[in-house]
């Protein structure tokens, strides 16, 4: 099978899988709990036809789907009604054109709130992705080199422990000490009312703000590289072609950089396509404890107030970010690994 | 080792080993200081291998066969004792001397489904040698002694080979891109560790021609180490017989396999499959385990499982001994009975 194949039905998978899950995701929000009308309108005193006024602004006052006035609880309704004009097929019109709906709380479109907190998050987390992974894999080589050492043990140790620690108590300690101890701001992405005049200031003032929580992100996800890494490298380095090349002379440097490492990343580059998949998602604990205008923010607020258009929005990029990861991971497997083809 | 005679030389043997010994502590837990236990993988081997010469190193599995390779490699260190490759000792090497040693003795490992790097295609893998040790620089030349490498182990025409990657290839087809990847840095002695075992019985004799013709061609000594008594009848010069870390009986192939002298050798050949059925002899069936190799039997290692032991073997170790009249090549045996009338080894 050629690659332009392969590269094509890779696609098309993903492109189902995505299909799939607006599926579910539209049908996810009206079968949970709570009538998402009622979701939107909480305040009893609000007048009939108010209430009524806000429905037919969210679209709530269709049919979710052809026959079925409401999935929950499940109202039987006409199914005399054009399928086109249900909650449904305008959603997914909507969809097409990128309009995610209006969330209830911030009655802002969910398109335009999620694009500005998304870039937040991708800075933080990708910030702190990087610096795992190259420490957390930097680590793992020099532990799995150096087995059964002191610096083994000691690095081993440092990750078991930094892995098992909650997030959100690793947060509250930094917090507590880089805002005391440092000086560093307490949360936020920018000081408010920022008296920053220039870039050069703006930035400054925002990589201050990063420190702590990129830290903290950086320390948690360090330990599961460290232990993966040095887990599939001392693997690999148990194979025979390590003492072959051994025999053939090669330095434990050589081997290190010409044999082991190449076959140890494989499952390297999985974890980590599917860790930067979820790093969309944002880190709901770090982003609440640090105050993040990011994605993981937007989602734990949505939760509290039951913002149902915006939680669905979210999910729908979470599983794209996912999904495109994971295509990403497929492609870069075949690059890496030549006995890879056609899956 | 700059000497690089081709040459059979019967005088000056190319690799002499000298009461070599290769011991691995056991780790465990100590409760009121309790000794330092050890493994016997390797203990008190001495033989000479010479120019052009096939060596067969036979043995059950874990009798120290696979030690013994990796120690003459340099890639375990012995405890004691020593290796002499044309008269250098491997104990007065530094690193740059044993990246040196590695060139001139190279070695074919067992299994050729895990000795390749599976992500390198054929042609990378058998040029790395010629790579890490700086030998033909330049590609042309380089791919021109990778091709010759490959041919030589019977892969032709070698340059369809050069681009495929190691699960293409059937395990014959692999055991010989391993040998090529070893005969590319031209040694003069091959180590061969159990390199048929894991091959289909329909291409081990292919292999072993080729082991047979490299050594016609090139003048290559070779240590060829095997459990199997069968297939080591063709083309081996001596036979050496292990049994738990020692060397038991060492002697020509004809004569060890025709006169057998130790009862572990006996016993061995015994129950090698007669192609004739109407030829039947008695096997020989040892009784029990092979001993832990940590709790060593007293006297004679062999005592607990011979046939014929005495009072005297469970006390008195026996030295290898050679046995008969002084030929050229000795035959010699470790046991008592044997060495009633002999004389030790000159």
């Amino acid at each position: 099978m050629n690659r332009s194949r392969v590269l094509a039905r890779r696609i098309a998978w993903a492109l189902f899988t995505l299909l799939f899950v607006v599926v579910l995701n539209f049908f996810l929000f009206r079968v949970l709990p709570g009538d998402p009308a009622r979701a939107g309108i909480r305040d009893p005193r609000l007048t009939r036809e108010a209430q009524e006024a806000i429905r037919v602004r969210f679209g709530l006052d269709k049919p979710v789907i052809n026959c079925f006035e409401s999935l929950n609880p499940v109202k039987l309704g006409s199914c005399e009604v054009n399928p086109f004009e249900t909650q449904f097929f305008i959603y997914i019109g909507n969809l097409l054109k990128g309009d995610l709906g209006i969330s209830y709380h911030l009655n802002q479109p969910v398109a335009d709130i999620l694009r500005a907190r998304l870039w937040n998050t991708v800075l933080l987390i990708g910030a702190g992705q990087i610096l795992a992974i190259i420490l957390g894999m930097g680590l793992g080589i020099a532990a799995a080199w150096k087995a059964r050492t002191a610096i083994d043990y000691l690095a081993l140790l440092g990750s078991l422990m930094a892995w098992s620690l909650p997030t959100f108590w690793l947060g509250i300690i930094l917090l507590f000490w880089g805002s005391t101890d440092l000086g560093l701001p307490i949360g936020g992405k920018l000081t408010a009312g920022g008296s920053a005049t220039n870039m050069v200031d703006e930035w400054i003032d925002l990589g201050r703000h990063m420190i702590l929580p990129t830290l903290t992100y950086t320390i948690v996800f360090l330990g599961e590289y460290m232990l993966i890494m040095r887990s599939t490298l001392l693997d690999v380095l148990s194979e025979d072609y390590i003492l072959t090349a051994k025999a053939k002379g090669l330095s434990t440097f050589q081997i290190l950089k010409d044999h082991a490492l190449q076959n140890a990343m494989l499952p390297m580059v999985t974890l980590i396509a599917l860790n930067l998949g979820f790093t969309v998602a944002g880190a709901i604990q770090i982003e609440s404890v640090f105050s993040w205008p990011g994605l993981g923010g937007a989602i734990y607020e949505a939760v509290v107030r039951r913002d149902y258009p915006m939680l669905q929005g979210a999910f729908l990029w979470i599983a794209i970010a996912v999904i495109a990861a994971n295509l990403i991971a497929d492609l870069l497997y075949s690059t890496l690994d030549p006995r890879v083809e056609a899956g | 080792m700059s000497k690089a005679t081709m040459q059979p030389e019967p005088d000056s043997p190319i690799l002499e080993v000298t009461d070599l010994r290769k011991l691995f502590p056991v780790k465990k837990v100590r409760l009121f200081g309790a000794k330092d236990r050890f493994v016997h993988a390797v203990d008190g081997v001495s033989f000479q291998v010479g120019h052009g010469e096939v060596l067969a190193l036979v043995g059950e599995s874990g009798c120290g066969k696979s030690t013994l390779a990796l120690t003459l490699m340099g890639l375990e260190k012995p405890t004691s004792g020593d290796i002499l490759f044309e008269g250098d000792s491997l104990a007065s090497q530094n690193s740059r001397g044993l990246k040196t040693w590695r060139r001139h003795i190279q070695m074919v490992f067992q299994d050729p489904y895990e000795s390749l790097n599976p992500l390198m295609t054929i042609g990378d893998i058998v040029a790395e040698p010629l790579v890490v040790h700086g030998i033909a620089p330049n590609r042309e030349e380089r791919e021109a002694r990778v091709i010759r490498a490959l041919e030589d182990s019977g892969l032709k025409p070698a340059t369809e080979y050069l681009h495929r990657l190691p699960h293409e290839l059937s395990g014959g087809q692999r055991q010989r891109v391993v040998i090529a990847g070893a005969l590319v840095l031209e040694p003069t002695v091959l180590l061969a560790d159990e390199p048929v075992s894991m091959l289909d019985v329909s291409i081990r004799a292919e292999i072993l021609n080729l082991l047979a013709d490299l050594r016609q061609k090139r003048g290559i000594s070779i240590l060829f180490i095997t459990h199997d008594m069968g297939t080591i009848a063709h083309f081996a010069d001596r036979i050496a017989v292990m049994y738990l870390g020692r060397i038991v009986e060492i002697g020509q192939t004809l004569e060890v396999l025709s006169n057998p002298q130790h009862p572990y050798t006996k016993a061995l050949l015994s129950v090698v499959p007669v192609p004739n059925p109407r030829l039947r002899r008695e096997r020989i069936i040892l009784q029990g385990e092979t001993p832990n190799p940590i709790d060593l039997p007293s006297g004679c290692r062999f005592h607990p499982r011979c046939p014929v032991a005495f009072e005297q073997c469970p006390v008195v170790d026996p030295r290898l001994l050679s046995i008969g009249d002084q030929d050229e090549i000795p035959h010699a045996a470790a046991c008592l009975l044997v060495n009633a009338e002999s004389q030790p080894v000159p």
